[in-house]
């Protein structure tokens, strides 16, 4: 039965990374039409240092994430020590308001927001996908950083006060150390929200300003070629780093939850 | 809102609710602006005749909402998009509780950390690059075709690219790691001395897994269900990635009412009948996902 057991989980996995290890062995295969044998090759990654269409799209992902990443943790590391550490009419309210975000499917997010963009005359482009990629991020980073002040405990920030420090001196020389591994994880998390962040962006893009995954959905449409495959193995690289960081600072995976 | 009551003692200038209303203002304003206002903003967009751009002169009416009676073919295309979902979500399932029982049971300490790690690792990577994937696997000629023909040197080609399998394929990929985590979460705290004390009173099997381990297990195959299928009755580019011409869903028309069309308001409608029906399925089953919607 064990042995069944680990037999069939490791199929699953197989199932989960056979198509991603297929993406990136064609990023590296001769053959433009992902044809077999496999030949290796880094010409395609020289190509895309030479496409300035993917290569502006790419910088403006990077800018997108490091904005949002910016003001979501500090406007979320705010509203977090509020929801966990003060007591006040509205708390569960404000809690459930945080679901939304998370929970309606993008595209329905999506074209709201290009309506009210549009309509408002915010319109759209790069200032519109931070407006939109911070809100995205916000209730991440309250979550993130709430269960990080959790598991911060409050007696010693009380300690330093009875000893005569102001709360807001307390918080600073006695909370925020002790909280740093979160806010630095609700960063990262932030960071890769935004990075891989495609409905958003689409129904906010113009013609010129585009991000990294709207363009590779734009080049699949038209037409497969390897350097998609170059560029789609870059940005999985960069999210699988950020998350396996995340997944360090916060202990996910069994020891979560156990202190 | 955010009406406040004595929390800590008051200090010098700063009441307690002030503090709290400046930490909670400018988290609650920009979700205000960018989710809840656009979201009020296409209800009121979907009641207007047309989009009130350049002067246009434009009168409210109910007419989009009786888009599925004016335009019956849109009937068939939204029961295949809930068909779609129930697809995706069933196999989900019959993968995905296995799986976690497998990991729970099978496996200890590190290595099955190290592998719940790697079961929901892909769930946070692009999704948009990991259905793109999908397509150098299952087209004609693909991969797939590549290792049946590795041991069957004239097989035919079973390439399923733009069809309906091979969108439930990517799907499912897409989807499969929440229902094991979900799972997961409900079955790794199934004390092995129940199953134990079953087997020892004499239950088989199949009435172990049936009278313990399922209603046990129930919690979290329902949070796995309703987190797939609300996002994959909502989903438009992997239908049109990997179903082609066979790829036509809900959630691809309101896309191209909105990049092709033009017709906003139309697309607006549909956006909300999609809401509503997102909604109702949490009410259905908000008892079971309470405390489930948060990272893991």
């Amino acid at each position: 039965m064990t042995a069944l057991g680990k037999l069939f989980l490791f199929a699953v996995l197989g199932f989960l990374y056979l198509p991603v290890a297929v993406l990136v062995a064609m990023a590296f295969n001769a053959s433009p039409l992902y044809a077999l044998p496999f030949e290796f090759t880094t010409h395609w990654f020289e190509e895309l240092a030479g496409n300035d269409k993917l290569l502006a799209a790419t910088r403006n992902s990077v800018l997108i994430a490091i904005l949002t990443t910016v003001l979501a943790t500090v406007i979320g590391a705010l509203a977090a020590i509020a929801l966990s550490r003060r007591r006040f009419r509205g708390r569960t309210l404000l809690r459930l308001l945080l679901l939304p975000p998370i929970a309606i499917p993008w595209l329905i997010i999506g074209t709201a927001m290009l309506v009210f963009f549009f309509w408002t005359g915010i319109g759209r482009g790069l200032h519109a996908m931070v407006l939109g990629h911070v809100a995205l991020a916000i209730p991440y980073v309250v979550l993130v950083v709430g269960a990080g002040l959790n598991n911060t405990r409050i007696d010693l920030e009380e300690a330093a006060m009875s000893l005569g420090s102001t709360p807001l001196h307390a918080f600073f020389a006695v909370t925020l150390p002790l909280l740093m591994p979160s806010l630095i994880a609700a960063a990262l998390f932030a960071f890769a929200v935004s990075l891989d962040q495609f409905v958003i962006s689409y129904f906010l893009a113009t013609p010129g300003v585009s991000t990294l995954p709207v363009e590779i959905y734009t080049s699949i449409r038209k037409g497969f070629t390897p350097e998609v495959n170059a560029v789609s193995s870059l940005l999985l690289a960069a999210s699988m780093i950020l998350i396996i960081i995340f997944a360090r600072l916060t202990k996910v995976g069994g020891v979560s939850g156990r202190r | 809102m955010s009406e406040p009551q004595s929390g800590a003692p008051a200090r010098r200038g700063l009441s307690p609710g002030a503090v709290t209303a400046a930490l909670v203002t400018p988290a609650y304003l920009w979700l205000t602006v960018a989710i809840f206002l656009p979201l009020v903003a296409m209800l009121v967009f979907s009641f207007l005749t047309a989009a009130p751009f350049g002067n246009r002169a434009v009168e409210f009416t109910g007419a989009h909402y009786l888009v599925f009676y004016n335009r019956p073919y849109l009937v068939e295309v939204a029961l295949r998009s809930l068909a779609l979902g129930a697809w995706t979500t069933g196999i989900c399932a019959l993968i995905g509780l296995p799986a976690a029982l497998a990991l729970s049971r099978a496996f200890r300490g590190r290595t099955r950390e190290v592998l719940f790690f790697l079961v929901i690792l892909p769930f946070w990577t692009n999704g948009l690059v990991r259905v793109f994937s999908w397509t150098m696997v299952l087209r004609e000629n693909g991969i797939l075709d590549d290792i049946v023909r590795a041991f069957w040197a004239d097989a035919p080609s079973i390439g399923i690219l733009y069809s309906y399998p091979a969108i439930v394929v990517g799907l499912v990929h897409a989807y499969l790691p929440y229902m094991i985590l979900t799972c997961y979460l409900s079955v790794v705290a199934i004390d092995d001395e129940i199953l134990e004390a079953a087997r020892s009173l004499g239950a088989r099997a199949p009435v172990v897994f049936g009278k313990i381990v399922l209603p046990l297990a129930a919690p979290g195959l329902i949070a796995g269900s309703v987190l797939i299928f609300v996002p994959v009755i909502g989903s438009f580019m992997e239908p049109r990635i990997l179903g082609g011409t066979a790829g036509v869903t809900i959630g691809t028309v309101i896309e191209d009412q909105f990049t092709q069309a033009f017709n906003w308001p139309l697309g607006s409608a549909l956006s909300f009948i999609m809401l509503a029906v997102v909604l109702v399925v949490f009410a259905v089953f908000s008892r079971a996902l309470r405390g489930r919607l948060t990272l893991s």
